[in-house]
């Protein structure tokens, strides 16, 4: 299929979402749309798909213009979409999940469960796509959720074009390089993919043609040989810089010991199984891992949320697994959560609410148990100036902002008590370049001002930015405490536990999508430490 | 209980959110704009009218002799619509009269046969209706504040009823001090109650729908216990009555220096002060900061350091004191006579709706718990002109219409506003 976009236009009221969107895919060609959140994408895949109406332009498809006004006509069409946040019935089935809105029946509407399995079948084998169509969808892996996805968007009746929007954002290393080989068969067999990212990397990695977007309007048309700072520059609008400047570390006192921590969860597993880990003041330790080996849980542990079956956890060099989570943050523990709208913000109450949401009780934000409005909305103001949050205001719902400016509510949070430790996880997830960099940044200060910072991610090329220790976990362990200029390929090892034979296939996957990237030494994230001169002797320095 | 906010994609002809329109259109154009919106005060006021509307419909259909009329409706559709005219104003002419003003009462005035206390007593009844309402809407709304639904509202009345009923008989003091006791001992015997499915719920995770449902049981049950002990059974009477209060503990009338018969009393100022505190609580407190938080997401507030377990015990306890103020209204309205099984009728259930239909804001539960009162008022004064269903009947429109607001902007083909519909859901329910 051939997909033309002529001058498409998406205006709400006198705002205008999409201004005058040219853009063509070839068939079998991989052309990716880059741009920060709020530039105008989702619009576009919105207008693409049916779902919104486009003020003007037309929509052409093999040369002849299309009107659609649901996605059923779209799909009637031979578009396919996948939506960044899965559309699946949880407790049914695969094959059920892909017959969804079109189930296969014997007539008078008896379902037939035999037609359907085999249907899931035959669009499995032809695209090389695996899956047990009997598999309840709940159970699966997020990275077999997205397979049933795309499975579900090529059963169209004549898919052609499928739309995948920021299909990697909840993946893991691992599945990323599976989604990416799989795109690139798709494209193969002639299938078009318009692939929705701001991860600099995949685009690289995967598309043939590159248009980004900046406030609704194309601004580059890029080949994927592009390099990194340019694309990003693109879609920021000015330069960026995606190294991390930052002197050597100069650790100081243990600020956050753990020892011998153990968290059983409710199925009994064991989600950590001993493990150990010292942060001290001034130094970034970077804990990496492909996601499930028990970072959430650490995280969750030490500020206090789950209580630990054995072990201990001290903080400033006072035992700390007793007690309560606000006590904590009372002895100076800041803490970014990962899941951002779960854990992180409540996105009904205003900027300012957020802003102090763990400082409610204590002057000068209250007083004898009555809320000092003024001086909650004067911090919210300082905060908004400070950390450069986009905002109409303190008394905006936080529900409002987008991914980036909600992050830096959560940072302009934990950043204005006096911190001893700050635990960030995934700090960046969802997070568009500018404000990437931003809290990078932020980071790298915290650790000058000699906060012990204990770094969570799941994006090597993010701990290779800011870590000046990398820790390695595994199954619940510590598997290996590396310095900074340690190759990729050892970490990648240590990530799915190098002595298990049976997960070697895994370690060759992050491997195989480390080598497939381009990138010498910019990535979207970060530099990589490796490849930085300078990084690599501050990493010499501080190996201990 | 939380409001929700669901939001529709938007559409051309709506301008969005957060834009600055260059000009301001009059001031008409924008009124007009408001009443034809989806708005959740639009909707309110259309759900009240769509709910009587349906209300005329089944008093048409009802009605033997209108049916008749319209069975001929089309050689002579004049006696069909005269019939039903009447048979429609009639019944709402009623009900305003026994609610609001009776204009008989004028006219009898005019003659002498009546005075100012006749006059004020279809209101002075609305009000009476309307004070428990208060204390149950709020108890309820409190609760929903903090993502608890509260359904057990009604046994905590009736624990609030006892404990004020004990002190009001049991203690032998002068009534001013006598009164505040008896209602502190309303509230603290609600809230004790009423921290149950909060501790439940904090220590064990059992539900507090499930819980507070049960323990409306075990308190009915409860009440037809201790109304026949010895303790509580009156001396005098040999039907299911408790021993009255004390006259130091019966709660003063307001309009009891025009006339004795004016039931309303003061525990109606005790409710609009409890509707202000809460409004206060919720805006301005440190606790109606946790309140909020942990009702919109108790896991964001848990990794804030707040404890989810101790909001959900205070906040239940604190709308169990709420019902029990209720339930001392109650024990100490009914005056001379005692408490019966039927004292507490369905106040607490009633509670529910009230805080739906106000949102589960303090002003807008007030104003719901008026229009309660008033129809409730009212039927009971119109029978049998009008059946007394009719009262419960229009209040389950009413709330079914709000519950749906969709349905009311199809009905009425009302525009989508700003920011979507609003629309009331019960969290994890």
């Amino acid at each position: 299929m051939r997909l033309e976009l002529k001058g498409l236009t998406k205006k709400f009221g006198s705002f205008t979402a999409d201004d005058d969107i040219d853009l063509v895919v070839e068939p079998g060609q991989i052309h990716a749309v880059l741009g920060e959140n709020g530039a105008g994408k989702s619009t576009l895949m919105n207008m693409l798909y049916g779902i919104l109406k486009p003020t003007s332009g037309e929509i052409l498809i093999d040369g002849e213009p299309v009107a659609f006004s649901g996605p059923g006509d779209a799909i009637a069409a031979g578009i396919g979409m996948v939506h960044q946040h899965f559309k699946l019935v949880g407790p049914f089935s695969v094959a059920d999940n892909v017959q969804l809105g079109r189930e296969h029946t014997r007539g008078a509407g008896v379902l037939s469960a035999r037609a359907a399995r085999q249907a899931v079948r035959d669009v499995s084998e032809q695209y090389g796509l695996r899956l047990d169509p009997d598999a309840i969808c709940e159970d699966l892996p997020v990275g077999v959720q997205q397979r049933v996805e795309i499975v579900k968007a090529l059963s169209g009746p004549s898919t052609e074009l499928l739309i995948l929007d920021e299909p990697t954002a909840v993946l893991t290393p691992a599945e990323i390089s599976e989604l990416l080989d799989i795109m690139r068969s798709l494209a193969e067999s002639g299938t078009s993919i318009l692939f929705i990212s701001h991860k600099l990397k995949e685009v690289q990695a995967v598309a043939d043609t590159v248009t980004v977007i900046r406030r609704g309007k194309v601004v580059a048309e890029l080949e994927p040989t592009a390099s990194e700072t340019e694309m990003a520059s693109a879609m920021v609008g000015r330069e960026v810089t995606l190294t991390v400047d930052k002197a050597p570390a100069e650790p100081g006192e243990p600020r956050l010991e753990i020892e011998g921590l153990m968290v059983v969860d409710e199925a009994g597993v064991k989600a950590l199984d001993g493990l150990d880990l010292t942060v001290r003041a001034g130094e970034i330790v970077g804990l990496a891992g492909v996601e499930g080996n028990g970072q959430t849980e650490l995280a969750r542990a030490v500020l206090g949320l789950v209580r630990p079956d054995a072990g201990t956890i001290a903080i400033d060099g006072r035992r700390a697994d007793r007690t309560s989570p606000a006590q904590r943050i009372e002895r100076g523990l800041g803490y970014i959560p990962e899941d951002r709208a779960r854990d992180g913000l409540i996105t009904e109450f205003t900027v300012a609410e957020n802003i102090v949401l763990n400082q409610y009780r204590e002057a000068p934000y209250a007083k004898n148990g009555v809320v000092d409005a003024a001086a909650v909305r004067k911090r919210a103001e300082d905060s908004i100036a400070e950390f450069d949050i986009r905002t109409q205001g303190p008394a905006e719902p936080a529900a409002s902002l987008s991914g980036g400016n909600q992050q830096k509510v959560v940072i302009a949070r934990e950043f204005s008590r006096p911190r001893r430790v700050l635990v960030a996880a995934q700090p960046t997830r969802g997070v568009d370049v500018g404000a990437t960099e931003f809290i990078h940044s932020r980071l790298v200060t915290e650790r000058d001002t000699g906060t012990a910072v204990l770094l969570i991610s799941s994006e090597l090329d993010e701990i290779y930015a800011l870590a000046d220790r990398i820790a390695v976990i595994y199954n619940g362990r510590i598997v290996g405490e590396v310095g900074p200029e340690t190759p990729r390929e050892v970490i990648g090892r240590l990530m799915v536990g190098a002595e298990a034979p049976s997960t070697e296939a895994e370690s060759a996957d992050i491997e195989a999508f480390d080598a497939e990237s381009p990138a010498s030494g910019g990535t979207a994230s970060g530099g990589t430490a490796a490849e930085g001169p300078d990084e690599e002797t501050n990493g010499g320095d501080r190996d201990h | 209980m939380t409001v929700t906010t669901e939001t529709e994609a938007p559409t051309p002809e709506q301008p969005e959110a957060g834009e600055q329109p260059e000009k301001r259109p009059p001031f008409m154009v924008l009124f007009g704009r408001y009443l034809t919106e989806a708005n959740s005060v639009m909707v309110t006021i259309y759900s009240l009218l769509l709910a009587f509307l349906l209300g005329a419909v089944l008093l048409i259909v009802s009605d033997e002799h209108v049916r008749g009329t319209w069975s001929y409706f089309f050689s002579r559709p004049t006696d069909a619509l005269e019939a039903s005219w009447e048979v429609v104003s009639n019944a709402y002419v009623s009900l305003f009269e026994g609610a609001i003003l009776n204009f008989h009462t004028l006219d009898r005035m005019a003659a002498g046969n009546a005075d100012v206390g006749d006059l004020l007593r279809p209101i002075s009844e609305t009000l009476t209706y309307t004070t428990p309402l208060i204390f149950t809407g709020l108890a309820v709304g409190l609760a929903f504040r903090a993502g608890l639904f509260n359904i057990g509202a009604q046994g905590q009345l009736v624990f609030g009823m006892l404990g004020a009923l004990i002190v009001g008989f049991g203690l032998d003091l002068p009534a001013i001090v006598h009164i505040p006791l008896a209602v502190v001992a309303g509230a603290v015997a609600g809230a004790a109650f009423g921290s149950v499915p909060g501790v439940l719920k904090a220590t064990t995770g059992a539900h507090e729908v499930i819980s507070s449902i049960m323990l409306n049981n075990i308190a009915a049950l409860f009440l037809v216990w201790a109304i026949g002990t010895g303790f509580l059974h009156s001396a005098t009477r040999s039907e299911l009555v408790t021993k009255p209060v004390d006259d130091s503990a019966i709660m003063p009338g307001i309009l009891a220096p025009i006339d004795d018969d004016l039931r309303v009393n003061y525990s109606l100022v005790i409710g609009a002060a409890a509707a202000v505190f809460v409004w206060w609580l919720l805006s301005k407190s440190t606790f109606g900061y946790r309140i909020r938080a942990v009702g919109f997401n108790q896991h964001a507030s848990a990794t804030a350091g707040m404890s989810i377990g101790r909001t959900y015990v205070t906040t239940m306890g604190a709308a169990g004191a709420l019902a029990g103020l209720a339930g001392a209204a109650l024990a100490l309205g009914v005056g001379s006579g005692g408490i019966t099984t039927n004292t507490a009728l369905e106040y607490g259930f009633d509670g529910i709706t009230v805080a739906l239909l106000g949102r589960a804001n303090p002003g807008g539960i007030v104003a719901a718990a008026l229009l309660f009162g008033a129809l409730k008022a009212g039927a009971l004064s119109a029978q049998p002109d009008v059946p007394v269903d009719m009262s419960t009947l229009l209040q389950a429109t009413i709330v079914l219409f709000i519950a749906a607001p969709a349905l009311v902007k199809a009905l009425l083909r009302l525009r989508a506003p700003r920011g979507g519909l609003v629309t009331l859901e019960a969290k994890g329910w």
